[in-house]
């Protein structure tokens, strides 16, 4: 680690937009210099700081790198190093406007390869560029495009569903903000989370107000941290996020804990393919994460909390951004310091510690556990992090009281649960049920299949999931119910897949998903993710009995190495949807 | 060393590594570890990462200086100013630690008296450093638990050497910074083994484990007894007055091991000038030096690393066992050889000379080393000195006498040096108006003799570098060749730009003497109690080679 920094000017625009985050650039002193620990202590701004230089220009300049380095004192291997980790970030010049095309999974089943054909038939335009994309988190709409876009007053736009002339006029003319999101339920009287989704002006604090806003957060304050502890236990609320960790545990250890300070982060990073029920909440309610996080601050006894919102999610960080700042004015969260923080594309970021890496900004490396973040979480220090989902449940909580909230949904899954629908359903989008009803029930709720179609498949879970057949739908959706035919919630996606669908393209983009979102720090994940791509290329390729059994035993060896020896959960759950495909679908030819 | 031995009866650093390690503050003043020291330097990170707060003190904001939490980017040679400003601050705000000073030091009032006209505004005068520096560092020196003064050639590369190094260790004196774990005072080292040649009395007034040739007689008749023979009781010369001594032809014979004086010394034309006119040099070295290629008799030396059996010393005291992986190569033989059958050739037959046997001869002798048989140097991992029996585990760190409750175990009182502000000899003036210093980099050593045989991916071919704002004023583009003269002579070398520089101050290295003779600029101007010559500040002018087209 050295800090030998290449003398090099920025642009005026890069070091306007670099200083606005880190701040401006004191005279250089020829007898005297302050850096060291105080420069030191702001190593988080890199990541909005590389946003900064990023939006100014439209890639990372190695000037406007070592102006960060300079200001933030970083070594230039260790900011290069992070600026490659993101996908959104280009450290090579590139076109001022970037469309990042999803061909994940969920658009592939609404003609993401059309879209993109038509894109590849037009003539090259030097204004902007495109890429394909991992999921962008606009399932229940694709196939989707994000508009990156650089200069003053740039902002990034997604665009779904989208097709190519749209995204050609678009990228020429940035339009109004997009459209809020559209809940299919809106108006049911059952809805809770949702409840608030359409009928209310995201951007109106008075809009909040008058709707019960700031209400559970009164409450909390009365009745008391331990109290409100006491009654999440009471609700036996899990988490949403995947690991289904009772959240009642997780808030009252990082209280107890003696280290301070302690902090909050909101995970909004959700990434898996397939999810996009947090940007619907962020997108439709920003107010009410505003107190939920609040919420959790007030239980766990910290004065700062952190919101991580992906990077593919300009309007949900637009709309959350205002609605922190209105809060603050207004006085609704006291003195809580929120920062909000864009991530910037990658899937591993949501992993907790590696989104904990990423704020403090290092690489999205996710770190051994233990320590869990309760005791040694973000900067080090005892933190509670939850995803959006969770967070308003706790809301929802101190809302209903805990004894009552428990009396919702099932005896082992309580509470209601957002469920991401999305694929060959007829009206795609977020649902909201209390825990218990079978997945044939979200699917009818859904539409069911579109006209003349027969269901083929639904991913359970997302790309961390499991593929399920159609016999398999009537299990109920709740944690004990898809544990008992082997199969996990994980976020709450489900995927639809019709007759129509090429499954076997689905299964090997997948595949493709994990290595490229692998993070390449542990051995495992980073080789078994790329042999598990080669292996089913061989598959699709061979019919010999022979040598498909050897490629079936290879991938269940990878399986293995990687569920056994990888440090986080992509590599433990990177060949689990392949495999389920491989095996109760018949994809690529089948085997056991 | 000679600051700390006029001061302490001892020289060499305070000091552990890990004690830097467990620092609250550390000063490195005039040293670039980063670059020069890195191994020493990733102790100063541990302690960084622990939350000890770093000065450098250093006329260019270096990499070391970019680690630091305060950089104060002193005038070339005023280290002194600065010293009596932070010294005279302390005692001002009655920082000093007055039961230390009471107790074992002396001299204390002539010094406060000394540096009461450095207030400051004068330190912010003479240094340059912004005075709200100086106050703030004086503060925090003072006020640590902890506090360490780490220092290389940035303060000993002048003409008043000792009188720098004795102003740091005022400093040390004053706040009780010294002779406790965890604080100190250390010269950091060029060489694994420079302390180690020290050690061995391979200086010229001290017999080995720092026995004074002059004034410890009975000393001298130890060696004189297993010697059978008598020394002569008096100093010898340090490698200027031989020099001197050569020009006053004096000196007419030089046996010269592991040196390379044709182009390390300042001004190097004199040098090896006087080389070539001596009667008689034996050079006996690991590689074919410029040295090497005047003498008349070249003794191949296998090197100490891998190639050579027996102990080096390391800056923390520490003695460590080194051990003969492979055979030198060709006609090399082992130093301990060679001095064994050239001492046979002269009439004295030693008999079988081993590393280990040459060990317990120095153990009988040098009652620090007394306790480090190589059986417990194996054990221990190294010992630090001084160790005098075998039940001794070593010392972490020197001087805890200082401390000690009984007056009769406290030993001689440290004394305080009343030190004048002295600037550089050289004067920077219309003529020659930009101040040269000179250093090193991470890729190179000294003449580049042991480093550049290998390649690096850092190093790059000597430069002038110079800030931005002077290349301009000049006219001068990066690459562009120019010539730098000093009042001795000139070089030609490319222009670098470089941003650790302010305007009016540029930097050479003295690595590569075959392309740039850097030591034709310097001045031989030399401390008379050290021997080291002022290396660190030069006055130049650049020119451009081409003529400026109207």
């Amino acid at each position: 680690m050295d800090l030998r920094i290449a003398p090099a000017e920025p642009t005026p625009l890069e070091r306007a937009a670099i200083d606005a985050v880190v701040g401006a650039q004191e005279p250089r002193s020829a007898h005297v210099a302050l850096g060291g620990h105080a420069a030191r202590e702001r190593h988080d701004l890199l990541l909005p700081a590389l946003h900064a230089a990023q939006a100014a220009r439209g890639w990372i300049s190695r000037e406007a790198l070592a102006y960060i380095c300079d200001r933030l004192t970083v070594p230039p291997a260790d900011a290069y190093g992070v600026a490659s980790f993101y996908a959104m970030f280009s450290l090579q010049e590139r076109a001022a406007t970037v469309a990042h095309v999803c061909d994940d999974i969920a658009c592939r089943a609404n003609g993401s390869e059309a879209l993109i054909a038509d894109l590849e038939r037009r003539p090259r335009d030097p204004a902007w560029e495109w890429h394909r994309s991992p999921c962008l988190g606009q399932c229940e709409r694709g196939p989707a495009v994000l508009l990156q876009r650089s200069g003053t007053g740039a902002m990034d736009e997604a665009i779904a569903p989208a097709d190519a002339g749209a995204v050609a006029a678009r990228a020429a003319n940035p339009a109004a903000a997009a459209d809020g999101p559209a809940v299919p339920q809106a108006g049911s009287p059952e809805l809770r989370l949702l409840r608030r989704i359409g009928r209310i002006d995201p951007a109106s604090v008075d809009d909040h107000l008058a709707n019960e806003g700031g209400a559970a957060l009164r409450k909390a304050r009365d009745l008391g941290p331990a109290v409100v502890i006491a009654e999440i236990k009471a609700s036996r609320l899990a988490g949403r996020g995947g690991a289904a960790f009772p959240m009642g545990v997780k808030w009252e250890s990082v209280a107890a804990a003696s280290v301070r300070p302690h902090y909050v982060v909101c995970n909004a990073d959700e990434s898996e393919s397939g999810t996009f029920k947090d940007r619907v909440l962020m997108e439709g309610d920003p107010f009410a994460l505003v107190e939920a996080i609040a919420l959790a601050a007030f239980a766990v006894g910290a004065d700062r909390a952190f919101l991580y919102v992906r990077g593919e999610y300009p309007l949900a960080a637009e709309r959350m951004a205002h609605a922190i700042r209105e809060s603050r004015a207004r006085g609704l969260i006291g003195e809580l310091e929120i920062t909000l923080r864009r991530g910037a594309g990658a899937y591993i970021c949501g992993e907790e510690t590696a989104l904990f890496n990423s704020i403090e900004g290092k690489r999205g490396e996710p770190r051994n556990k233990p320590p869990f973040p309760v005791t040694h979480g973000l900067f080090g220090k005892p933190t509670a992090i939850n995803n959006v989902e969770t967070l308003l449940a706790g809301l929802e909580v101190v809302r209903l009281g805990g004894a009552a909230y428990a009396g919702v949904g099932t005896q082992g899954s309580t509470g209601t649960k957002l469920f991401c629908v999305s694929g060959t359903v007829r009206r795609p989008g977020v649902y909201e049920v209390p825990f218990g009803p079978t997945l044939r029930q979200i699917l009818e709720l859904a539409g069911g299949m579109r006209e003349g179609r027969s269901l083929r498949a639904v991913l359970l879970g997302g790309a961390a999931g499991s593929f399920l057949t159609p016999d398999e739908i009537d299990v109920p959706l709740t944690y004990e119910g898809v544990r008992a035919i082997g199969a996990s919630l994980g976020s709450g996606v489900v995927l639809a897949f019709d007759d129509s669908v090429d499954l076997d393209a689905v299964v090997k983009r997948i595949a493709r998903f994990f290595r490229e979102e692998s993070c390449g720090q542990c051995v495992p994940c980073r080789v078994g993710t790329q042999r598990q791509v080669e292996s089913l290329d061989r598959l699709a390729l061979t019919a010999a009995a022979d040598s498909r059994r050897r490629e079936i035993a290879l991938l269940d060896d990878l399986a293995g190495v990687m569920r056994d020896a990888s440090i986080c959960g992509l590599g433990h759950t990177a060949s689990g949807a392949v495999r389920s495909a491989i095996a109760k679908l018949g994809v690529l030819g089948g085997g056991s | 060393v000679v600051g700390l031995a006029t001061v302490f009866g001892a020289g060499g650093g305070t000091s552990s590594y890990r004690e830097i390690e467990e620092a609250d503050v550390i000063v490195l003043w005039g040293s670039n570890a980063r670059e020069t020291h890195p191994i020493f330097f990733h102790h100063v990170l541990k302690g960084i990462r622990r939350g000890a707060r770093l000065y450098t003190v250093d006329p260019r904001r270096t990499g070391t200086a970019r680690w630091a939490d305060v950089w104060l980017g002193i005038e070339v040679g005023s280290d002194i100013a600065l010293s009596n400003a932070l010294a005279r601050e302390i005692i001002h705000a009655g920082l000093h630690d007055r039961a230390f000073i009471e107790r074992a030091t002396s001299g204390f009032a002539a010094y406060a008296a000394s540096v009461e006209p450095f207030t400051l505004e004068e330190g912010e005068r003479l240094t340059g450093v912004p005075a709200a520096a100086i106050r703030e560092m004086a503060h925090t020196y003072a006020k640590a638990p902890n506090s360490q003064i780490c220092w290389t050639l940035g303060i000993t590369e002048h003409h008043n050497a000792v009188d720098n190094v004795l102003a740091l260790i005022n400093l040390a004196l004053l706040t009780g910074h010294v002779g406790r774990w965890g604080s100190g005072l250390n010269p950091l080292r060029g060489q694994n083994n420079v302390q180690g040649g020290g050690d061995m009395g391979a200086i010229p007034n001290k017999l080995p484990g720092f026995q004074d040739l002059e004034t410890m007689p009975e000393a001298r008749a130890r060696f004189n007894q297993a010697w059978s023979c008598e020394i002569p009781p008096k100093y010898g010369k340090n490698l200027t007055q031989m020099f001197e001594a050569m020009e006053h032809r004096e000196l007419t014979a030089l046996y010269v091991i592991g040196e390379n004086p044709a182009r390390s010394e300042a001004d190097a034309h004199r040098a090896r000038a006087l080389l070539e006119g001596l009667e008689f040099l034996v050079v006996q070295d690991i590689l074919m030096t410029e040295t090497a290629s005047l003498a008349n008799v070249i003794l191949p030396a296998s090197a100490s690393w891998a190639e050579s059996e027996g102990t080096v010393t390391n800056s923390e005291r520490r003695v460590q066992r080194v051990r003969k992986a492979l055979e030198p190569p060709g006609d090399a033989r082992d130093d301990l050889w060679v001095i064994t059958q050239l001492a046979r050739r002269l009439g004295r037959d030693w008999g079988e000379v081993t590393p280990e046997s040459a060990w317990e001869e120095l153990r009988s002798l040098s009652p620090m080393h007394r306790g480090m048989s190589y059986e417990r140097l194996e054990a221990l991992g190294g010992i630090q000195w001084p160790c005098p029996d075998e039940s001794h585990p070593g010392s972490p760190f020197l001087h805890g006498r200082l401390w000690e409750e009984e007056e009769s175990k406290r030993g001689p009182r440290a004394p305080f040096s009343v030190v004048a502000h002295d600037p550089p000899v050289d004067v920077v003036d219309a003529e020659f108006p930009l101040r040269l210093t000179t250093g090193r980099r991470l890729d190179s050593y000294n003449t580049g003799v042991q480093t550049g045989l290998y390649t690096s991916p850092l190093r790059r071919p000597e430069t002038i570098d110079m800030s931005a704002a002077d290349a301009r004023r000049l006219g001068v583009q990066e690459g562009e060749l120019v010539r730098v003269i000093s009042r001795r002579g000139s070089v030609v070398a490319p222009v670098h730009l470089d941003d650790s520089l302010r305007p009016g101050l540029v930097f050479m290295t003295l690595h590569f003497p075959d392309q740039v003779e850097t030591n034709i600029l310097t001045i031989d101007a030399t401390d008379p109690k050290s021997g080291t010559a002022e290396f660190k500040a030069a006055a130049v002018r650049i020119e451009r080679l081409a003529p400026v087209l109207a």
